[in-house]
């Protein structure tokens, strides 16, 4: 009779061999392969001094890049945040006034830019709708913490600094951003 | 007895007692390191060096353990059940023989604690009294599961205690003495049992695997079905005693496996020396082979999975009691014909 799951397996009790029965010569297979890896490399990473180094297509922190002259590439158009699947991305756009020029480099910008780390699964679908080259993701490891409101990363944690610029070249060429 | 005979075996028994912990104590971080290197990992390598104070910190940790009685437990025999389980495993080594005699001041030291002639009855006694303390301990518990692992452990032992006194019976009727020392002396230069009785050997080591409760005969302690076996209820130092009667008993069987089968401090070409440096040679053959064998118990725990009790059972009453009953007639027959009886 066919059994309903179809994933019916028979039991095979077979009778061991006289050379099975006596279990030695198992035994000292087994402490024969045991034996081999005595002398292998082990593979072990003593983590606090040594750390593995980030494959470099890694999706860490999110930063938003400021263009040569230091001003913000954003430009709140909101694909990032539609094409993020978690909904993690919000923002908040304005319009720049006269002064403002050495700020940003189009005239709409992110008046708030929030990301909440929680929500997010740095996929990296936020980096790939840009067309400004503004959010990328970058190797940095977003801390832990108690609170949960600290999680949500707004413009003050997102925005690199002016001074201390946050490298994502290694993200670039990974990409179609150097086919164009 | 003189003074100086009394002092000179106290030190003597001070030193064993030291020797023994010590090497218990390092044998914990061993097994841990052994396993490691088998698994392709490194190891406890945190405290100290290479991690070779893991046994200080592992021992420390367990004294600031809270030192816990459930309310069910029967009192006494609950703190009686690991100082049995110690007191046994520590007491084996005390007629091991570990060396020829050494001369000390003028004074012939004898390197063993105890000469009794009947040394090896002796060590079959208190492994037998072993199972007390586990059996004690699990009892006292009022815990199904430290019961379950005492019951274990005590049917086990039992068990192949016979087929372990079948083997030794061999080892006796080759050297004519239960003494130790006899036994020993026997075994001159390379002249070893194993050569003569392989069959006693293997059957002798699998039934020390199972006296000394480890794998893959730890069915007493097994935990994916016992939580801990006769320890679940024990914490703090107690259940360090019994973890390291366990190691103590480890080294002890070691021990008496080389005595008994690899010639104890017996090695080949022993002859070309004498005196003290042949004693000092022959400590070291002597922790050779034991340091070898605890090796041999680490490394057939971690390639070897538990057996089920009833393998347990089977493999000890119906495999190696007959063959060792079988391995001993013929011996006796071979020694009976050697000495002309059947002329």
């Amino acid at each position: 009779m066919q059994s309903l799951s179809n994933r019916k397996k028979v039991v095979s009790n077979k009778k061991m061999t006289f050379l099975e029965k006596i279990y030695l010569p198992a035994i000292f297979g087994g402490m024969w392969i045991t034996f081999k890896h005595l002398f292998r490399k082990n593979n072990t990473l003593r983590y606090p001094e040594h750390t593995r180094e980030f494959a470099p297509v890694y999706r860490g922190q999110h930063v938003l890049k400021r263009d040569e002259e230091g001003r913000e590439n954003c430009t709140a158009c909101g694909l990032c945040a539609v094409a993020c699947p978690a909904e993690a991305i919000t923002m908040v756009a304005a319009e720049r006034e006269r002064g403002e020029e050495k700020l940003y480099r189009e005239e709409k910008y992110a008046a708030s830019y929030e990301i909440n780390m929680l929500r997010c699964i740095f996929c990296g679908l936020c980096e790939e709708a840009c067309p400004k080259e503004a959010v990328f993701l970058t190797d940095r490891i977003v801390p832990t913490n108690f609170e949960r409101d600290s999680f949500v990363y707004g413009k003050d944690r997102l925005v690199e600094d002016i001074n201390d610029r946050i490298d994502i070249t290694k993200r670039q060429h990974t990409g179609k951003r150097t086919e164009k | 007895m003189e003074i100086s005979e009394l002092i000179e075996k106290l030190a003597l028994i001070v030193a064993l007692f030291g020797v023994t912990l010590g090497i218990a104590a390092y044998a914990t971080y061993f097994e841990r390191k052994v396993a490691a290197w088998f698994q392709d990992r490194i190891g406890p390598d945190r405290a100290g060096p290479f991690g070779i104070l893991q046994p200080l910190a592992d021992g420390g940790k367990l004294f600031f353990k809270e030192d816990f009685i459930p309310a069910a437990a029967e009192k006494w025999l609950f703190i009686m059940g690991p100082g049995i389980a110690m007191f046994t495993a520590l007491m084996t080594g005390s007629v091991i023989p570990w060396s020829t005699d050494l001369v000390l001041f003028g004074q012939t030291v004898a390197l063993q604690v105890a000469d009794i002639n009947i040394g090896i009855l002796f060590i079959m006694g208190f492994l037998s009294i072993g199972v007390y303390g586990i059996m004690i301990g699990g009892w006292a518990s009022n815990n199904k599961f430290s019961l379950y692992g005492a019951i274990r452990a005590s049917s086990q032992m039992i068990s192949y205690e016979l087929a372990m006194g079948i083997c030794v019976i061999t080892i006796v009727m080759m050297s004519g003495s239960l003494s130790l020392r006899d036994i020993v002396n026997a075994q001159h230069g390379m002249n070893w049992n194993v050569f003569y009785q392989p069959l006693a050997f293997v059957i002798f080591f699998i039934c020390s695997l199972a006296e000394t409760n480890r794998a893959p005969f730890d069915l007493a302690e097994c935990e994916s079905e016992l939580i801990g076996g006769y320890h679940t209820e024990y914490g703090s130092m107690k259940m360090g005693f019994y973890l390291f009667a366990e190691y103590v008993s480890l080294f002890t069987s070691s021990a008496v496996i080389s005595v008994l089968f690899f010639g104890g401090f017996n090695f080949p070409g022993m002859d070309n020396f004498d005196g003290n440096t042949l004693a000092i040679l022959g400590i070291v053959a002597m922790f050779t082979k034991t340091f070898f064998f605890i090796f041999v118990f680490f490394w057939i725990r971690w390639t070897i999975p538990r057996f089920r009790f009833d393998q347990l059972m089977h493999l000890g009453w119906k495999s190696l009691i007959p063959i060792s009953i079988i391995n001993m007639l013929i011996t006796g027959l071979v020694i009976a014909f050697n000495e002309g009886w059947f002329k």
